[in-house]
C-alpha cells in the first residue's frame, strides 16, 4: 500500500502544484463516503458520508447516495466523490498559543519576530508579522494542523493574538479572527538566579513578586478608566476589549500561586473572558478553575517532569485529570522547538489519550475545545452541518504517527496542497537514487 | 586567679618576637627558661590514651614530658589543673587562613583567551604548581581567635585558586609569637582541585573533564620533562620539587567529584587528603582507597523552613534526605574504616562546630574517632604525627584545657595553649550556680531559678506565679540581677560576689530604692536539669531514613536481582530473520536469552509473565544521548580528544530512570559539539542504582565525538576568536590533527623499535594524551561519531578520513545525509539521525523527515537518536515516523532504535535483537511498540528488572509517605529551635550538544 503511494507520488511529481500555492475557493461540491468520521465532539461515525459545498458542510452522517444529497446543494454543479475506503475524516486540528510564522529559523535572529521589547504591549499585533509563506507553516499541514492562533511572546503583556488558517497568500487572507486575545504572563512567585552570571540557580521565593503585581495593577487600573482621550494612549486603548468582553485575556501562569493570584486579580478587574495557558500546576486547582469557569490550555506532554520526585509520566497524565474534572482543555505547544513540533500536535493529543483519555475525547483537545476557547465553535472544531469544511482525510488514526498519513485536506472547502519544501526534497533525492540504481 | 592570668599575659607579651639572634632595644634582653607544669589533670595524650591525675611539663613551646609523678625541675611554674581535662589542640587541614584571595582577572572577558598569559611556565595558566601560598600570607588574628575557640592550634592553609594550586603553609595559631615561630612549614602540602583559577581567563579547561585530563597530562609532562625537555618550565620544576609533599585535593563539594578525584589519584599516585562533600554515605564502596584520607565537612544541612507548601512541593525528596542522613555521614565513613579528618571550613562559630560534632556523635560516631579526626589523623596526613595532634615528649605544647570530656554537652574550653602560650577561651573559674533559690526582697519571698550559669546565664524570678522581667549578668565572679515589676513599674537590683557553689549573698536595692542585704537559699540543686540535658542531647536526633541507590525517590534499597523469566505468548519483535512472531514464548536464564519458541516449559525458579496481547522487543538503544553526565562539552580548545565522558558519568541522573520508563536500555553519552574534535564518549547500560563504573558497557569499543558546522565554527555563540570560523577552517583542523597524530605515531613507533641501548641515548618522545587518542583512530582502534548537518561537510569528513586511511563510523544528526546517501553507502558510514527535527538553525533548513527513509532505501545503516533527555523516552514512537515519512516497513523502522544503533556502537553481538545467547535486555510493551498508545511495562537489562510500571506506583506512594515523614521531622526540629533555612530547588540543567560545559 505504502509503496503504491510512493510510486504514485513519483508519477504525479511533475503535475503537482508548486508548493505553498494557496488553494482556490471551492467550486465543486465534494462527497466523501465510506469513512470513519471523527466529529470532534466525542462522536465517531463508522461508515459515514460527509458532503460540503462552497466551503460549508452540508451533510454528515451514515452513508447515503449521491442523489440523496442533491437537495442539500445550492447548485447543480457536478459532485466530486471521494471513496474514503475506510479511511478517517477529522476536523482540521487547531494549534492554540502558537508562534508559527513569527520565527523561521530559531538561531537566525533576523528571522525572529516573536518577542517585542517592553513590558505592557497589548497594542502589539502578531497578525501582521505572520509569514504566510513560512516553510515551517506549510510543514504542519500534512499532519492535519490547519488552524492556529498566532501569539506573541515575552514581556508582562505580550500583545494581541489572531486566529489564522494555514493556507493563504498573505496574513490578511489568512485571518479568521483578528486581535481576539491579549496574552499576559503573570510574574512568578519564585525566581532563580542566572547561572551564567554566577548567580545561585536554585528556585527560591521571588522578592519582587508583589512589586511586579503592583505594576500590573496600576496598568490595569489606568487602562480601565482610559476613555479615548487625547493624546491617545495606544496600550490602554488596546485593553478595552478585555473589559467589555470582546477580547479574551489569556493568562500564562504555571504555579498554583501564580494561577490563583492571576485569576483573582483579573476577576476583580472585571475581565470577562479568561483562559489559562501553560497551567503546569492546574491539576491541583480543578474545582477552583471550574467554579471560575476557566478553560485551560495545558502544556504539551512532550516535556520533562518539573521535578525529580514527579511521576516520570506526569506530563502525560495532566490532561485526563483536568478533563475528567470537567474543564475545557486544549494543548499548549509552546516550549523548545515549538514551531517545527507543531506538526506533532496530533501526537500530543495521542499521548494524552495513552494516559487516561478516550481517543475521541483526546481529539476534542485539538478540535472542539480550542474552537470554543477561541469563540469559533460556531464554524470550526467539529464536523457538523453549517460549519466550515475545514477537514482532512487520514489513512488511519490521526493521533498515532503510524497512521497519521493524509491524502486530502480542506480549509473552508478549498483543497489545499499537502506538498512542502520537504516533500519536494524527498522526491528529488529519492528520484536521484532510484535513477542511479 | 584571674589576676594571675592577667599578669601572665603581660609578662608574655613582653617577649613577643624574641628570636635569639635579634637585637632588643625595648629593655634588657630577657630569655625565658622557665618550665611550666600543668598538674592534676586528666590528660588525653592521644585519642584513647588517657592518664588521670597527670602532669604535663612544657618548656619554650615544646612538651618535655607527660605522665604521672613527674619530677619537676626547680624553675618550674606549677599550674594546678585539678578537675580539668587536657587535650591536644586540633588541626585544621583545609583552610584559606591568612592567605590573600586570588584576584579575579576581569580583563578581556569579552574575548576568549586560548593562550597562556605567562612565559616560562606551564602551557596552561590554571596549573599554578609554582605558586607558594607563603608569598601571600599574613597572620589573621581575628580568624585565628575564632579557630582557637573551636580548639584548633595548627592550621594548614592554601590559596583556593587553580586546578593545581601550588603549595600551602602550616602554622600555629599562636598570637604571642611571630611568624618565625608560628610557621611550621612554608611548603606543607601540594594542593589540587577541579576548578580553574580566577587569575587567568584562559578558556581551557572549561569543564570538569578538561580539568581531569589536564592533571593527567601534567603528570605525563612532568615525567617526561625530567630527562627530555630542552626548554624551561617553572611550573613543572616546582611540581617535581614538591612531589614528596602531602597532597590535598579539593573535590569541590560534589559527591561525584570526590569519586572522580579518587580515580585520578589512583592514576597519578601519591598520598592525598580529599575534601569531600558530606554525602560520602551514598557511595562508601567507591571511597575505600589506599593512601586516601577524606576531609569531611561539618556543615550539616539545616532543616528546611517549610512555610510555603508550594515551594516545598518543588523540593525533591533527595534534598530532604540529605538533611536526614548527613549527620550520620562521619559514622558511616568510619564503619568502612576510611581514615578521615574533619574540617571546620565554612563553619562560622565554635558553637556550630561543636554542635555538629556532637550531632555526628549522637548519630553514632564514636567520640574517640571524632577526636582522632581532629588530631592524630590530620597530623599523620601532614607527616607530623609525633609533633602535633598528640601530647608527648618533643611534640608542640599545643593543648586545650576543658572542664570535662571534650564532646560532652556541659564542657567548656577554657584555654587553648599554643606553643606553650596561653590563649584564654573562656573563664573556667565560673562557679556553677544552676539551681532553684529563694530570696527575700521587701520581706517578700521570691523564687529564683538559674540555668546555664557557666555559659550564658539565664535567670528567672517568680512570685505567686507572677513572672518578673529579669536581666542578669554573671561575669568575673560577680552575679548581677535586675528584676522589674512591670505592673508597678518598679525594680530591684541585686549583686553578689560568688565564691562557693550554690550559695551567695550580697547587697542590693529593693523595690523602694533602699539598699539591703540579701541571701539566696538553695532549695533545689538542679539535678533535674542535668537529666533533662541528657534527654535534650537526643532532641535533635531523628533516625535517618534508608539510603537508596541512587539516593532519590526512585532509587532502590537493594539493587535489582537477576531473575530467570519466561514470557508467555507475546508478540516478539526478534530483529532477526524470524521477524515479528506472534504467540511466542521467550525464556531468559542468567541474564541471557535462552529460548525462543512456542510452549516453552517452565521450571522452578522461573518467573512466568503472561504476555498475551503484549509485545516483547529488545531494549531501545540511543546512539546520541547527553543524560547521565555532569558535563558535556570541553570547548576550551578546538580539539579536546583527551577528555572523556567516562570521567564524568552521573549515575544518579533521574533521566536515566525516565529513559528506562521509555524502554531505553543502552545509551552512548556523547561529548557535545562545541569543537571539531570533541571528547571520548561513554557507552552505558542504564543500570539504575549502580556506580558509574558498573554502568559502563563491558568491553565496548572506544568512540569519540567529532562535530561539524555551525556549532564548531561558533556561529551562534562565542566571541568568534577561535579557529575555525568557517567550514573551510574545519577541514584544516582535521587535517592538521590527523597529520600530527600520524607523525606522532611514527615518532613513537621509531622510538619503540630502538634497541635498549639506543633508547637510553635518545630523548623519549613526549606522551600526549590527545595525540594518543587520535592515533588510535588512525590505527582503527577508536571510532568516530560525528555531529553533522549539511552535505558539503559530510562529504568533506569522509574524504579526510579516506586520505588518512580510515572510515568514519557514524554520522550523527546527519540531517542532509539524504543528499549524499550514495557516497555514505560507499564509505560504509552509519547514519544516526533525528526523525523530524529541523528549522532550529540555518544549517537544518533542508532537514527533512524523509531523511531516514531515503538513506535506508539507499542501503545506509540508519538509526534514530534523541540528543534530548525528553525525546529519548519515546524513541519507540520516533521510529514510527520512519513508517509515516517515507514508508519504511515497521520491522525495519523498529531496527532504527534497536539493532541499527547496536551495530553502530559495535555491540550487536550482545544486544539489539532477541536472539538466543544475547543479553536479556528486553522491554515488554502494552501495545504495538511503535504506537502512540504503547507503554513500557517492564524494562530489563541482563535479566534484572530496572523498571516496572506496576512498581512505579508503589514508588510514587512511598515518595509521598517519606516526604511527609521528613517534613514532619523538620517541622518538629524547627519547633525545638533547630536552625532552619528556606528551601531552594536546585535546577539541574538539561544537556544538549550545545551546552557549553
Amino acid at each position: 500500500m505504502k509503496k503504491i503511494i510512493i510510486l504514485l507520488s513519483f508519477i504525479s511529481f511533475n503535475f503537482i502544484f508548486a508548493q505553498q500555492t494557496p488553494a482556490k475557493n471551492q467550486t465543486q461540491d465534494i462527497l466523501i463516503h465510506n469513512a470513519f468520521i471523527h466529529i470532534g465532539n466525542g462522536t465517531l461515525i463508522e461508515n459515514g458520508t460527509l458532503v460540503f459545498s462552497e466551503g460549508q458542510i452540508k451533510y454528515v452522517g451514515n452513508n447515503i447516495s449521491k442523489e440523496d444529497v442533491f437537495p442539500l446543494l445550492l447548485s447543480e454543479k457536478k459532485i466530486k466523490t471521494i471513496d474514503a475506503n475506510g479511511r478517517h475524516i477529522y476536523p482540521g486540528f487547531i494549534a492554540i498559543n502558537s508562534t508559527l510564522g513569527l520565527v523561521e529559523i530559531d538561531a537566525v535572529r533576523a528571522s525572529d519576530d516573536e518577542d517585542e521589547i517592553g513590558e505592557f504591549l497589548p497594542h502589539i499585533r502578531s497578525a501582521i508579522a505572520y509569514n504566510a509563506e513560512s516553510k515551517v507553516v506549510e510543514s504542519v499541514r500534512p499532519n492535519g494542523v490547519l488552524i492556529a492562533q498566532i501569539t506573541p511572546r515575552g514581556g508582562t503583556i505580550s500583545g494581541s493574538s489572531s486566529v489564522m488558517q494555514l493556507d493563504a497568500w498573505n496574513w490578511e487572507d489568512a485571518l479568521i479572527k483578528t486581535d481576539e486575545g491579549i496574552h499576559m504572563n503573570w510574574p512568578s512567585p519564585y525566581s532563580r538566579g542566572r547561572w551564567w552570571l554566577g548567580e545561585d540557580p536554585s528556585l527560591k521565593e521571588n522578592k519582587d513578586y508583589l512589586k511586579s503585581i503592583y505594576s500590573i495593577e496600576s496598568f490595569f487600573n489606568q487602562a480601565k478608566v482610559y476613555s479615548d482621550q487625547k493624546p491617545k494612549h495606544l496600550p490602554y486603548s488596546s485593553m478595552k476589549g478585555v473589559f467589555d468582553g470582546s477580547k479574551t485575556l489569556y493568562l500564562h501562569a504555571s504555579y498554583q500561586k501564580q494561577i490563583v493570584d492571576g485569576i483573582d486579580f483579573l476577576k476583580e478587574q472585571g475581565v470577562k473572558k479568561i483562559v489559562l495557558v501553560n497551567a503546569e500546576e492546574s491539576i491541583n486547582l480543578i474545582d477552583y478553575l471550574k467554579n471560575n469557569n476557566i478553560s485551560v490550555i495545558i502544556s504539551r506532554p512532550h516535556r520533562l517532569p518539573d521535578n525529580e520526585d514527579q511521576d516520570p509520566k506526569f506530563t502525560f497524565k495532566t490532561a485526563s485529570k483536568l478533563i475528567k474534572g470537567g474543564l475545557i482543555v486544549s494543548i499548549d505547544p509552546s516550549g523548545q522547538m515549538e514551531r517545527m513540533n507543531t506538526r506533532n500536535l496530533p501526537f500530543y493529543a495521542g499521548s494524552f489519550a495513552a494516559y487516561g483519555l478516550e481517543k475521541e475525547v483526546a481529539l476534542k483537545m485539538i478540535t472542539l475545545y480550542p474552537a470554543k476557547i477561541l469563540g469559533l465553535d460556531h464554524k470550526l472544531g467539529t464536523l457538523e452541518v453549517g460549519k466550515d469544511a475545514t477537514l482532512f482525510i487520514s489513512e488511519g488514526d490521526a493521533l498515532d504517527m503510524r497512521t497519521n498519513i493524509l491524502s486530502h485536506a480542506f480549509i473552508n472547502g478549498r483543497e489545499i496542497s499537502l506538498e512542502t519544501h520537504q516533500t519536494k526534497l524527498w522526491k528529488r533525492y529519492s528520484k536521484k537514487f532510484t535513477d542511479i540504481k | 586567679m584571674t589576676k594571675k592570668y592577667l599578669l601572665l599575659f603581660i609578662f608574655q607579651l613582653s617577649y613577643v618576637s624574641a628570636q635569639v639572634y635579634f637585637p632588643d632595644n625595648s629593655g634588657v634582653k630577657s630569655t625565658s627558661s622557665v618550665y611550666q607544669a600543668f598538674t592534676n589533670a586528666t590528660i588525653h595524650v592521644s585519642p584513647g590514651n588517657i592518664i588521670t591525675n597527670a602532669t604535663l611539663l612544657e618548656k619554650n613551646g615544646v612538651i618535655v614530658k607527660v605522665g604521672e609523678n613527674i619530677s619537676l625541675p626547680k624553675n618550674t611554674q606549677v599550674i594546678d589543673k585539678s578537675g580539668k581535662h587536657i587535650y591536644p589542640s586540633f588541626i585544621e587541614l583545609y583552610s584559606e587562613f591568612g592567605i590573600k584571595k586570588a584576584k579575579k582577572n576581569i580583563a578581556g572577558r569579552r574575548t576568549s583567551q586560548f593562550k597562556a598569559s605567562r612565559e616560562g611556565y606551564y602551557w596552561n595558566d590554571h596549573i599554578l604548581s609554582e605558586y607558594n601560598a607563603i608569598n601571600d600570607y599574613k597572620y589573621d588574628k581575628k580568624t585565628a581567635s575564632n579557630l582557637r575557640n573551636m580548639g584548633f592550634g595548627v592550621v594548614n592553609s592554601q590559596r583556593a585558586n587553580g586546578v593545581h594550586r601550588g603549595t600551602g603553609i602550616l602554622l600555629t595559631l599562636n598570637d604571642f609569637d611571630n611568624d618565625s615561630k608560628r610557621i611550621l612549614s612554608k611548603r606543607s602540602t601540594e594542593n589540587y582541585s577541579f576548578k580553574k583559577s580566577s587569575t587567568s581567563n584562559q578558556s581551557y579547561p572549561s569543564s570538569i573533564m578538561g580539568s581531569i585530563a589536564l592533571l593527567r597530562q601534567l603528570n605525563h609532562d612532568a615525567n617526561w620533562y625530567k630527562r627530555n625537555s630542552s626548554t624551561l618550565d617553572l611550573s613543572i620544576e616546582a611540581f617535581l620539587e614538591n612531589k614528596k609533599l602531602p597532597k590535598i585535593f579539593d573535590a569541590g563539594g560534589d559527591k561525584l567529584n570526590t569519586i572522580r578525584a579518587l580515580k585520578l589519584i589512583k592514576e597519578i599516585g601519591g598520598k592525598f587528603a580529599v575534601l569531600g562533600s558530606g554525602k560520602e554515605y551514598e557511595n562508601l564502596n567507591e571511597l575505600v582507597q589506599e593512601g586516601v584520607t577524606l576531609i569531611l565537612p561539618l556543615n550539616f544541612p539545616k532543616a528546611l523552613n517549610i512555610t510555603d507548601p508550594l515551594l516545598t512541593n518543588q523540593i525533591p525528596l533527595s534534598t530532604m534526605r540529605y538533611w536526614s542522613q548527613a549527620p550520620s555521614n562521619p559514622e558511616k565513613v568510619s564503619t568502612f574504616n576510611i581514615p578521615f579528618v574533619f574540617t571546620a571550613n565554612k563553619l562560622k562559630s565554635s558553637k556550630d562546630f561543636f554542635d555538629n560534632i556532637k550531632k555526628a556523635i549522637d548519630y553514632g560516631l564514636s567520640s574517640e574517632i571524632a577526636l582522632k579526626a581532629l588530631t592524630t589523623i590530620p597530623a599523620e596526613v601532614l607527616g607530623l604525627k609525633n609533633k602535633i595532634g598528640v601530647l608527648k615528649t618533643n611534640s608542640l605544647a599545643n593543648f586545650i584545657v576543658t572542664s570535662g570530656e571534650i564532646f560532652e554537652d556541659k564542657t567548656v574550653i577554657s584555654e587553648n595553649w599554643i606553643q606553650g602560650k596561653p590563649h584564654i577561651i573562656s573563664n573556667d573559674h565560673i562557679v556553677d550556680i544552676d539551681g532553684d533559690y529563694e530570696i527575700l526582697i521587701n520581706k517578700k519571698l521570691f523564687k529564683l531559678n538559674i540555668k546555664k550559669s557557666t555559659k550564658r546565664i539565664v535567670a528567672e524570678i517568680n512570685r505567686d506565679s507572677i513572672k518578673y522581667l529579669v536581666k542578669s549578668n554573671y561575669n568575673n565572679g560577680w552575679l548581677d540581677i535586675t528584676l522589674i515589676d512591670k505592673n508597678q513599674n518598679v525594680f530591684a537590683q541585686l549583686n553578689s560576689k560568688v565564691i562557693k557553689k550554690n550559695s551567695f549573698s550580697g547587697n542590693g536595692l529593693d523595690f523602694d530604692g533602699n539598699s539591703f542585704k540579701w541571701e539566696a537559699k538553695l532549695t533545689h540543686n538542679d539535678h533535674k536539669l542535668i537529666e533533662k540535658t541528657k534527654k535534650e542531647k537526643k532532641k535533635h536526633f531523628y533516625e535517618p531514613v534508608a539510603i537508596t541507590y541512587p539516593n532519590n525517590g526512585y532509587g532502590n534499597v537493594l539493587l535489582p536481582k537477576q531473575r530467570n523469566i519466561l514470557f508467555k505468548n507475546a508478540t516478539v519483535w526478534t530483529n532477526e530473520v524470524e521477524g515479528i512472531i506472534n504467540n511466542t514464548d521467550v525464556l531468559i536464564i542468567d541474564g541471557k536469552i535462552n529460548m525462543i519458541g512456542k510452549n516453552i516449559p517452565s521450571a522452578d525458579n522461573i518467573e512466568i509473565v503472561n504476555a498475551t496481547g503484549k509485545h516483547l522487543t529488545s531494549g531501545i538503544i540511543d546512539e546520541h544521548s547527553h543524560i547521565g553526565a555532569s558535563s558535556i562539552n570541553e570547548g576550551g580548545h578546538n580539539s579536546s580528544a583527551e577528555v572523556s565522558i567516562k570521567d564524568v558519568i552521573d549515575p544518579d541522573d533521574i533521566n536515566i530512570y525516565r529513559n528506562l520508563a521509555g524502554g531505553v536500555t543502552t545509551i552512548q553519552i556523547l561529548h557535545g559539539s562545541a569543537n571539531p574534535i570533541g571528547g571520548q564518549s561513554a557507552i552505558i547500560n542504564l543500570k539504575w542504582g549502580e556506580s558509574s563504573e558498573n554502568m559502563l558497557y563491558e568491553n565496548a569499543d572506544p568512540f569519540i565525538k567529532f562535530a561539524l558546522g555551525e556549532n564548531v565554527k561558533q556561529s551562534n555563540w562565542g566571541p568568534k576568536s577561535r579557529f575555525p570560523q568557517t567550514r573551510m577552517g574545519v577541514e584544516q583542523v582535521f587535517i592538521d590533527y590527523f597529520q600530527r597524530a600520524k607523525e606522532y605515531g611514527e615518532t613513537w613507533t621509531n622510538y619503540n623499535n630502538l634497541s635498549k641501548k639506543l633508547k637510553s641515548q635518545t630523548n623519549v618522545p613526549r606522551y600526549d594524551i590527545e595525540m594518543e587518542v587520535l592515533w588510535e583512530i588512525l590505527r582503527g582502534e577508536r571510532y568516530i561519531s560525528c555531529h553533522s548537518y549539511v552535505q558539503s561537510e559530510i562529504n568533506m569528513l569522509m574524504k579526510v578520513a579516506e586520505k588518512y586511511n580510515f572510515n568514519i563510523n557514524t554520522f550523527t544528526h546527519i540531517l542532509e545525509g539524504y543528499k549524499v546517501s550514495d557516497k555514505m553507502k560507499k564509505h560504509g558510514v552509519g547514519a544516526s539521525t533525528f526523525s523530524d527535527w529541523w528549522a532550529y538553525k540555518y544549517e537544518v533548513n533542508d532537514a527533512i523527515p524523509y531523511n531516514g527513509s531515503i538513506m535506508h532505501n539507499a542501503g545506509v545503516l540508519v538509526a534514530y537518536n534523541s540528543d534530548s533527555a525528553e525525546m529519548s523516552r519515546r524513541l519507540n514512537q520516533e521510529a514510527a515516523k520512519a513508517v509515516k515519512y517515507g514508508g519504511v516497513s515497521e520491522e525495519d523502522a523498529w531496527k532504527f532504535v534497536t539493532l541499527n544503533p547496536a551495530k553502530m556502537l559495535h555491540i550487536d553481538d550482545n544486544v539489539g535483537s532477541i536472539k538466543i545467547g544475547k543479553n536479556a535486555d528486553l522491554v515488554l510493551w502494552s501495545d504495538h511498540p511503535m504506537s502512540i498508545y504503547a507503554k513500557a511495562e517492564r524494562t530489563i537489562i541482563q535479566g534484572k528488572t530496572y523498571y516496572s510500571s506496576k512498581r512505579i506506583l508503589e514508588k510514587i506512594k512511598s515518595i509521598k509517605k517519606e516526604r511527609n515523614l521528613l517534613i514532619g521531622q523538620m517541622l518538629d526540629a524547627a519547633n525545638k529551635g533547630a536552625p532552619t533555612e528556606y528551601p531552594k530547588k536546585i535546577i539541574k540543567r538539561e544537556f544538549h550538544c550545545e551546552t557549553l560545559d
